[in-house]
């Protein structure tokens, strides 16, 4: 009986082992903290699912690999009209889709319209266009129309000059319109693209697997199969990079990082996100409609150490409202120096000598842009307590966070920004314009400058990038003036990869960089 | 014996009515837009809007739960809004793992701690009891998030004895097709033998993690349950007869303990149903109870509502084979019912 089992179990093992030995596909193996949510671009907001559709589709326009300059992509050259209303795309031919039909510009159509258009047959299939709506081109998308198989025009109701960088947005991106008539509602699990990764298959809230397309108009990848692996626990997913059982790994545990430096397998791949955490204070309630209290608040906190603390040199300090590699960035402005006894002076010339209390709102999650919104507000109430300013820390759930903070219930609150396209406009209209200042409010200081209007007005209507990277200046000086929020920092975005990975290039706002990705044979 | 059946079947349908009035309630308490929680902080009024209208919170609340009953009438769970999936596929999805981990957990715990219990009983006083008690303790003590982390840091880090999370090699996993979703019945069903090793060996750390707590559990009950029976007449009785002491425990004495034992086996297998959610979350284990947190996260009312009505038919049902399987060990209860 024991020798049955023995045997049993020893063939088990060679069939094991034998099994293993088989020539195995090239396979990238990248291991990340979530699933995604649906692989129908238009329908999705999250970075996760941002992240594999971009191995899978193509917009008609992209970054370039090491900047936030354009360059084609689906669209091999474009126009504008002298009044900036009229766009001309040339789209690339002898492309074709995962699915073997070709690319042209109906499939542009298809993509965009069921976007913009209300009665287009596609509208409702998949839930809302987030990013149609959000970005605005709702209302400043006129028209979209064929010229011919390879020429479409997108005609705008007013000159908006983000339009190029919007087009790089992932939700913007060109889909299988044979594909997605013939899955209706399930496109998002049988997603169809252009791009260099066709898709094979999903286990939800395992992986996502999808193989090179050797036919790519952009040269064939690097590896065979790119694998997406949720492994939630951000050790475990250490311990997975470490076993070599996955080739890269993003957010690892700030702490583990000296541990990493120190091992020879591993590299760190280290880029300046486009982002930036901030402290609001709600202009709408007392103190902080005071010029001078607020001045005395950015003197009071010290966001090196914060900075250094809490981002474990992941992030750097902020004192613009929009990240240094973003263009038109000022690096000549002045940060508010950490001075406590400049900070008593100015409050006690705002006649708050005696300091006072108000409510401070953490984060209750990690967000991109603050890892630790509980410790950050520590941080902050103990620097306001030696200026004489008490705070009450509030921390609800994020669902309820979002949405009083929108509502303006708080006095400050801290809150971030990732870009969504590498545009000013994206951050500073949505975050500081007196427009969105009305509730459910974006500009949660509720900020209401005329001045700030119309300069951020003039600079998305602009379409010379010379005098609109002039106009975005003067709102940055504005800003450092009128100092509604203390800008705290921007966080880096990191990706830990095994020394044999290749060509793993981040990039500020996209998640192109697993395009190219080779590895090395040991 | 089919009365009471019937009466427990209805019973069971009563609880679970109530069960989804409170679920259904629960969720609209419970403060947090769910459409502001999905659109995320990019949300507009528009937008918002639009989804509160396809999600059906703009209607009065009787009116929401008269639609929700009847679709639950027919079986119908809704969609999920995250994710737009049916909400009875992704439960028929996300249990079968979490089914076959707390089968292997159960496994283990009753295998080992039967025995560790018999032991125990048998040595009452001595070292082996001791020893046991001892584990037992450090058993229901040990957080699970540690011991986890623990298993996989020497187990499979260091030894490299085991892999360190997921249910199947990443590219072994790509010629399985996931018909039940049960990888160990999937593996074997594509034929595919290293897989199934493979799936096995996937399960064990999980499984150990899991399955240390009821383990420590049961290991207690077994040994008090079995020190009870042992002290009784009929035991010395036995003794006086001659039978040797594995006779005696194994056949007389461990049968008539085990009815405590299984009361608590079948409470542990019930709770661990409902979710390993610290086990999952460490092993990378896509199970219901992961699931259903993320649900809970995003306000994602379908999901919640499918998920907690299905967790509790599950543990009802549970308890009720844990009651039959009383009348059939103990011929008292048996005779008692159909007394009644």
């Amino acid at each position: 009986m024991i020798l049955k089992r023995l045997a049993f179990l020893t063939i088990l093992l060679l069939t094991f082992t034998i099994g293993i030995s088989h020539a195995k596909p090239r396979a990238f193996i990248f291991g990340r903290g979530g699933d995604s949510v649906g692989l129908d671009p238009a329908h999705e907001e999250d970075g996760e699912s941002f992240k594999v559709c971009e191995s899978i589709y193509d917009t008609l326009v992209q970054y370039q690999d090491d900047s936030t300059e354009i360059e084609p992509a689906l669209a091999e050259s474009w126009e504008t009209s002298a009044d900036g209303l009229t766009w001309t795309f040339h789209l690339r031919r002898d492309v074709d889709f995962h699915d073997g039909t070709s690319f042209d510009a109906n499939a542009v159509l298809f993509s965009l319209n069921r976007q913009h258009d209300a009665n287009h047959p596609f509208h409702q299939v998949g839930g809302p266009c987030i990013y149609w709506t959000d970005t605005g081109l709702a209302e400043t998308v006129d028209q979209i129309s064929r010229i011919d198989d390879y020429t479409i025009q997108i005609t705008l109701t007013r000159p908006y000059a983000p339009f190029i960088y919007a087009l790089t947005i992932p939700a913007f991106a060109i889909v299988s319109p044979t594909a997605l008539k013939k899955s209706g509602e399930d496109f998002t699990n049988r997603p169809v693209g252009t791009g260099p990764f066709s898709f094979v298959r999903w286990d939800r809230n395992e992986k996502i697997v999808l193989k090179a397309n050797k036919d790519y108009w952009g040269g064939a990848p690097g590896v065979d199969l790119l694998i997406f692996r949720a492994i939630p626990e951000n050790s475990v997913r250490l311990i997975e990079l470490q076993n070599g059982s996955i080739q890269a790994m993003e957010f690892p545990n700030p702490d583990d990082l000296p541990l990493i430096r120190q091992d020879p397998d591993l590299n760190i791949i280290e880029q300046a996100g486009m982002n930036v955490g901030y402290l609001a204070m709600n202009m709408d309630k007392q103190p902080f409609g005071n010029h001078k209290v607020r001045q005395a608040i950015n003197h009071a906190i010290n966001k090196n150490q914060i900075v250094e603390q809490l981002y474990q040199g992941l992030g750097i300090p902020a004192k613009n409202p929009i990240p240094p590699n973003m263009w038109s960035y000022d690096q000549t402005t002045e940060a508010y120096t950490y001075d406590p006894g400049l900070a008593k002076q100015l409050l006690s010339q705002a006649g708050y000598a005696n300091g006072f209390k108000v409510t401070l709102w953490a984060l209750p999650v990690p967000r991109p842009y603050i890892p630790n919104g509980r410790m950050l507000a520590e941080a902050i109430q103990s620097d306001l307590k030696q200026v004489g300013i008490q705070t009450e820390v509030v921390s609800p759930e994020w669902g309820t966070y979002l949405e009083k903070t929108k509502n303006g219930e708080h006095d400050m609150a801290m809150l971030g920004w990732s870009a969504d396209f590498a545009d000013p406009d994206n951050f500073l209209y949505y975050l500081l314009s007196k427009s969105s200042a009305k509730k459910p409010a974006g500009n949660i200081a509720f900020y209401r400058s005329d001045a700030m209007q119309s300069i951020l007005d003039q600079a998305r209507t602009e379409t010379d990038t010379t005098i609109r990277t002039q106009l975005y200046r003067q709102a940055q000086a504005l800003f450092q003036k009128d100092v509604p929020w203390v800008p705290l920092a921007h966080a880096k975005q990191i990706v830990i990869a095994r020394k044999n990975v290749r060509d793993l290039t981040l990039h500020p706002t996209s998640f192109k960089y697993l395009r190219h990705v080779k590895i090395k044979a040991d | 014996m089919t009365a009471y059946l019937i009466q427990r079947l209805l019973s069971m349908l009563l609880s679970l009515l109530g069960v989804s009035i409170l679920v259904f309630w629960m969720v609209h308490l419970i403060p947090g837009d769910p459409a502001l929680m999905i659109l995320g902080e990019r949300a507009n009024e528009a937008a918002l809007q639009e989804l509160r209208q396809q999600m059906g919170l703009d209607q009065p609340k009787a009116v929401q739960y008269a639609r929700f009953l009847s679709d639950l009438s027919r079986l119908d769970l809704g969609r999920s809004f995250r994710t737009k999936g049916l909400v009875a596929e992704e439960i028929g999805r996300h249990f079968p793992p979490t089914a076959e981990l707390t089968l292997a957990a159960m496994l283990f715990a009753i295998v080992f701690g039967i025995l560790a219990g018999v032991i125990s009983a048998i040595n009452r006083g001595g070292f082996w009891d001791f020893a046991t008690m001892f584990g037992a303790l450090a058993g229901v003590s040990i957080p699970i998030f540690w011991l986890g982390l623990m298993l996989i840091l020497l187990f499979a880090h260091q030894l490299d004895l085991f892999p360190v999370s997921g249910r199947l090699d990443a590219l072994l996993d790509l010629e399985i097709e996931r018909r039940t979703n049960f990888m160990l019945l999937d593996t074997l069903l594509a034929g595919n033998l290293a897989a199934f090793a493979d799936a096995v060996w996937h399960l064990i750390l999980p499984a150990v993690t899991l399955g240390t707590v009821p383990l420590a559990i049961i290991t207690r009950m077994t040994r008090s349950s079995l020190l009870e029976v042992l002290n009784q007449q009929y035991i010395t009785t036995a003794y006086a007869k001659g039978l040797s002491q594995w006779i005696v425990v194994g056949k007389h004495a461990l049968k008539n303990s085990l009815i405590p034992v299984i009361t608590v086996i079948g409470l542990e297998f019930g709770y661990l149903l409902g979710g390993a959610i610290l086990t999952e979350h460490i092993f990378s284990w896509p199970g219901i109870g992961s699931w259903l947190l993320k649900a809970v996260e995003a306000r994602d009312i379908r999901p919640i509502q499918g998920g907690v009505l299905f967790i509790a038919a599950l543990f009802m049902s549970v308890n009720l084979i844990v009651d039959l399987l009383y009348a059939y060990i103990d011929p008292r209860i048996r005779i008692q019912s159909a007394a009644v």
